[in-house]
C-alpha cells in the first residue's frame, strides 16, 4: 500500500507540466509505489524553493571501511520535518569502461538499490560514475559488500583523490577511434587503485580518454590529464569515395543532416574552405591534403567518413590542466605531448603521470587543481624543469600571437645582451 | 613505518587542539623528510587501525583523529 503524501508541493507540481520528462514525475511515481523518502525528498525540495536556499548539509565521516572516497555524505537540516531523508547519502560507483551494461545486470542492480536505498539513480554523474542517490549510514557497508561480491563493481572516486577514470566508446563501436580507450581506462583504474580509494592529493584529479580528436568525453574541457587519440602519419583517402560524395551518391556527415534539402554537396564550401589550417585542395578530380599542416580537427573526416579515415600510425596526444572552477571560470587543457604511443603496459605514460603527481603533491596548495598549479608556477617551469622536456612550437598558446613559453637567457644564442643601436639599424622602429 | 605512524599521531594530537580536521598536506608536516607516499601509507594504516578517520565533503578529503571534533550527530543532526 502506498504511503500517504505528507507535504504539499505546488511549485514542484509545476515542474510536471509541459512536454518534457520531469524528474519530479519520476520521484513522485516512486513515492506513490510506497517509498516514503521520495515524498520527503519532494517536500524538502519544495521548502528550498520557498526559502530560496538549500536544506542539504554536505560532507561527513561516511564511507566504507578503509576507503576515503566513493560516498558523499548528505544530511537534511530539517530532519524532524523530513525524517526519512535525515541521512540521504550518495554513492559513486565506478562505471564499466564506456558504460556497457546488459539489462540483466541493471535489473539486479535496481533490485539491490530498491532494497538498500531510495531506488533513485543518476546514470551518469558528470565524472561519469553511476550515482546512487539516497541511503542511510547503516546501509553503506552492506551496499559495498553487495557491489563487490555480487556485481564485481567497486566504488568510484570522490574527495581528494583520483576520480573514476572515464572514456568514450572507443574501438568497441567507433570507426574513428585511434586508441583502445577501454583497455587504457581499465589499466589506469587497476594500476592506481590506491590513489582512487585513499586520498593523498591536494584536490581532485581526473583522467579521461577519448579515442579521437572529436573528444566525445570532453576530456579537453574537464580532465587534469586528457588522453586523446590521434595519428602521426597521413589521413587515408579513398578518391573514388570522394567523387561519390561530390556526385551525391553518398550523403555527407553519414546522413546526419539529410532531413532537410541543403542542396547538392559542395566539397569546396563544406570541407576545403572550413579546414582551419587550409591544408586541403582539389588537384583536378583528386583531393589532396598537406598532412604536415593538418591540425587533426577531424572536420573533413566527420563530413566524409567513407572517403577519409585517420592514419594507421596511432597513439595519443596528452594534455594537462582542464578545470571548471566557480571562482575563476573554466580552463581548457594545454597540450603537453603531441604524440605518445599508447601500448600496453603504457609505461611511458605512467612514468609521465608519476612525475606530474610528485610535483603536484609537493607544490600544490590545498584545493588547487593541477591546471591551477601550472598556471601559478608557469608552463615553462612545468615542461622544462619538472617534466624535463624540450619546449616545442605546439606549446605556443595562440600561434603567431601570444606565445607563453618564455625562453631563458642561456637558451637564446647571444643571450639578452645586444647593442640596441646596432639592432635598430636593421630593424627600424 | 611504526615510527612514522607515531609522528603522524603526535602531530595530529598537537594540532588537534586547534583544528579537528587536517588536509593531507598538513599531515606531511609531521615528518618533512618522509616522502608523501610513505606518509600516505602510514595514514592508511592508521585509518585501518581506527586511530584516525577520513572526513569528506565530496570534493575534498580531510583527516582527523578518531572521534575528534563534533560528532556526526552533533554536526548534522542525523540520527546516528
Amino acid at each position: 500500500m502506498a504511503d500517504l503524501k505528507k507535504h504539499d508541493t505546488p511549485m514542484i507540481d509545476e515542474l510536471k507540466k509541459g512536454p518534457w520528462p520531469s524528474f519530479a514525475d519520476d520521484i513522485n511515481t516512486r513515492a506513490e509505489s510506497g517509498v516514503q523518502c521520495c515524498y520527503d525528498l519532494l517536500g524538502q525540495m519544495e521548502l528550498s524553493y520557498v526559502h530560496k536556499e538549500t536544506h542539504w548539509k554536505h560532507g561527513g565521516i561516511v564511507g566504507v571501511f578503509g576507503y576515503g572516497g566513493g560516498v558523499i555524505g548528505r544530511y537534511s537540516d530539517a530532519p524532524h520535518e523530513f525524517p526519512s531523508i535525515a541521512h540521504f547519502h550518495t554513492l559513486r560507483i565506478n562505471q564499466p569502461a564506456s558504460k556497457f551494461y546488459n539489462t540483466k545486470f541493471l535489473r539486479k542492480l535496481c533490485d539491490m538499490w530498491d532494497h538498500r536505498g531510495s531506488g533513485i539513480f543518476n546514470f551518469h554523474g558528470s565524472t561519469g560514475d553511476m550515482v546512487m542517490i539516497g541511503t542511510t549510514t547503516d546501509q553503506l557497508e552492506p551496499i559495498f559488500f553487495d557491489l563487490t561480491h555480487q556485481f564485481d563493481m567497486d566504488l568510484g572516486g570522490s574527495g581528494s583523490n583520483l576520480r573514476t577514470p572515464s572514456c568514450c566508446v572507443g574501438k568497441a563501436r567507433c570507426e574513428y577511434s585511434c586508441l583502445d580507450t577501454q583497455a587504457i581506462t581499465y589499466d589506469l583504474t587497476m594500476t592506481y587503485q590506491d590513489e582512487l580509494h585513499r586520498p593523498a592529493f591536494p584536490y581532485k584529479f581526473k583522467f579521461k580518454t577519448s579515442g579521437c580528436p572529436n573528444d566525445c568525453v570532453a576530456a579537453i574541457a574537464r580532465a587534469c590529464t586528457s588522453i586523446i587519440g590521434t595519428w602521426r602519419d597521413n589521413i587515408r583517402i579513398d578518391q573514388k569515395a570522394v567523387q561519390a560524395y561530390i556526385g551525391g551518391e553518398i550523403k555527407p556527415n553519414a546522413g546526419a543532416f539529410s532531413d532537410r534539402d541543403w542542396g547538392p554537396f559542395d566539397i569546396q564550401k563544406e570541407v576545403i574552405d572550413l579546414c582551419p589550417s587550409k591544408c586541403m585542395y582539389m588537384d583536378g578530380n583528386e583531393l589532396k591534403i598537406d598532412d604536415r599542416e593538418c591540425v587533426r580537427c577531424m572536420h573533413c573526416i566527420n563530413v566524409m567518413p567513407s572517403a577519409l579515415r585517420p592514419g594507421v600510425d596511432t597513439g595519443a596526444t596528452i594534455l594537462n590542466g582542464a578545470k571548471a572552477p566557480i571562482l575563476e571560470g573554466a580552463q581548457m587543457s594545454t597540450l603537453i605531448i603531441p604524440f605518445m604511443k599508447m601500448e600496453y603496459p603504457y609505461q611511458e605514460f605512467k612514468d609521465y603521470v608519476e612525475l606530474m603527481w610528485d610535483w603536484w603533491m609537493e607544490e600544490g596548495k590545498n584545493r588547487e587543481r593541477l591546471g591551477e598549479l601550472i598556471q601559478r608556477q608557469g608552463l615553462r617551469h612545468y615542461i622544462v624543469d619538472i617534466l624535463g622536456r624540450k619546449p616545442i612550437p605546439q606549446h605556443v598558446k595562440e600561434p603567431r600571437s601570444n606565445p607563453y613559453h618564455f625562453w631563458k637567457e642561456e637558451e637564446v644564442p647571444g643571450g639578452w645582451k645586444r647593442d640596441l643601436a646596432e639592432f635598430r639599424k636593421k630593424h627600424l622602429a | 613505518m611504526e615510527e612514522l605512524k607515531k609522528k603522524i599521531l603526535d602531530f595530529m594530537t598537537k594540532k588537534g587542539k586547534f583544528k579537528s580536521k587536517m588536509y593531507f598536506k598538513d599531515l606531511c608536516k609531521a615528518d618533512p623528510d618522509a616522502k608523501s607516499r610513505e606518509i600516505k601509507k602510514a595514514a592508511t594504516e592508521l585509518v585501518k587501525e581506527e586511530k584516525i578517520e577520513y572526513w569528506s565533503s565530496g570534493s575534498t578529503t580531510l583527516y582527523g583523529l578518531k572521534g575528534a571534533g563534533k560528532s556526526e550527530a552533533e554536526q548534522f543532526g542525523g540520527e546516528e
